[in-house]
């Protein structure tokens, strides 16, 4: 399961399970959010990203 | 003179490395950063405007980045665009491609860039437009803006282009028709004699050859499902043991998080030199989400977190070390009986 901000990069080396991250520097956090939201930010993309690989 | 536009980074714009890659664009008169070292190699053609733009803003704001450009040429003619070049920087190498491909598309002149033949913006624009081969990072810059200036000159004289490997730009899949002395059958024969006397022949169709991966079965729950935490985003303990190199790295690490609740600020850290690691150092679960799976363990969402997190730097990394470093690390987990990998890139 490829967690990526550039997903066609991901895309054209052939990846089959990918979900877009929040941003380069911080794939699966934000500094701009408050902690909580930052938390749930995470959890969401972590959790997409999981479920993905039920599929 | 013909009126040429130029787009750059902030790295080769010399606004600055990483820490400005979220600069929003910017409009420049004249050639400004690496424009300038085209400077007296273009015929009756000069650079009239430069645009520079952090690489981490382009990729990420793709259509405000070309609605800025759009709005910036609104009053300008020119006759033909040059990005890069880009060498083996992937942001870079997608800003460049992006937008030669807008350029041509909504003004309807030639705009080329110039990358190396790993960087995955080739397959993604080498349809769209010309891509020149130049060497893999900018200490090929010399040659890089020789081939470009050059081929800059013969699309602008309107010469009719060569085969694609003469004019060193990758193919762009689209077949002409050329007169040869021999026709098909016999060029083929002679190919194929060539290939079984291992002779050198030189093919007219070059077959694509795409990445195939064949997915993975899914898995039948979450919930008893091992789960490993990969990372390509350099993420490390602090020191750096294993010495992973910031870039184009050949190896990568293992290191013991089964103690950990998460990854913390001072005993994890990042090695990677193609982003702004600041937020990385100061929280490196933003990188690598130990923090939250964890959790979701304690809260049984998944079964267990495997006890090792496995890191390397994915920047400017060959495809053929990538390759195989994964596949090194997909039989080490696959051994240890891991059902499912989260894997982070930056």
């Amino acid at each position: 399961m490829h967690i990526c901000t550039v997903t066609p990069i991901s895309k054209t080396v052939g990846a089959a399970r990918i979900y877009p991250a929040q941003a380069i520097p911080y794939p699966t956090g934000n500094p701009d959010l408050t902690i909580e939201k930052e938390d749930k930010r995470k959890r969401d993309i972590v959790l997409n990203a999981l479920n993905l690989l039920l599929q | 003179m013909k009126k040429i536009v130029f787009y750059t980074n902030q790295f080769f714009g010399q606004i600055g490395g990483e820490d400005k890659a979220y600069t929003e664009p910017q409009f420049h008169e004249g050639a400004v950063g690496n424009a300038k070292a085209f400077d007296g190699k273009l015929d009756d053609a000069e650079i009239i405007a430069t645009f520079i733009c952090g690489d981490n803003y382009y990729v990420e704001n793709m259509d405000a980045v070309k609605n800025f450009i759009k709005g910036q040429l609104k009053d300008i003619e020119f006759d033909f665009f040059i990005a890069g070049p880009a060498f083996n920087a992937g942001r870079f190498g997608i800003a460049c491609g992006d937008v030669c491909k807008f350029i041509k598309e909504e003004y309807n002149v030639q705009a080329i860039t110039g990358l190396y033949e790993e960087n995955p913006a080739v397959e993604m624009y080498k349809k769209d437009i010309y891509i020149l081969r130049v060497g893999k990072s900018a200490a090929g810059m010399r040659k890089a803006v020789d081939i470009m200036a050059e081929f800059t000159n013969k699309l602008q004289r309107g010469e009719k282009l060569g085969s694609p490997t003469e004019e060193q730009y990758y193919a762009s899949g689209k077949r002409i028709n050329v007169f040869k002395e021999k026709n098909g059958a016999e060029r083929a024969v002679e190919m194929l004699l060539k290939r079984l006397n291992n002779e050198k022949y030189e093919t007219e169709l070059e077959i694509s050859v795409y990445e195939k991966v064949e997915p993975a079965p899914p898995l039948k729950d979450l919930k008893s499902a091992k789960i490993a935490l990969c990372t390509s985003g350099g993420i490390v303990p602090l020191g750096n043991p294993d010495h992973i190199p910031a870039a184009t790295a050949k190896i990568y690490g293992m290191y013991d998080i089964s103690q950990k609740d998460r990854l913390s600020e001072g005993e994890f850290e990042s090695v990677h030199a193609g982003y702004d690691p600041v937020y990385a150092n100061k929280d490196p679960n933003r990188v690598a989400p130990l923090d939250l799976l964890r959790k979701l363990s304690d809260e049984e969402v998944i079964g267990e977190v495997y006890p090792y997190l496995i890191t390397t730097t994915g920047n400017s990394t060959s495809v053929a070390d990538a390759t195989r470093m994964g596949k090194e690390i997909a039989e080490k987990l696959s051994e240890d009986g891991v059902d499912g990998v989260i894997l982070t890139s930056t």
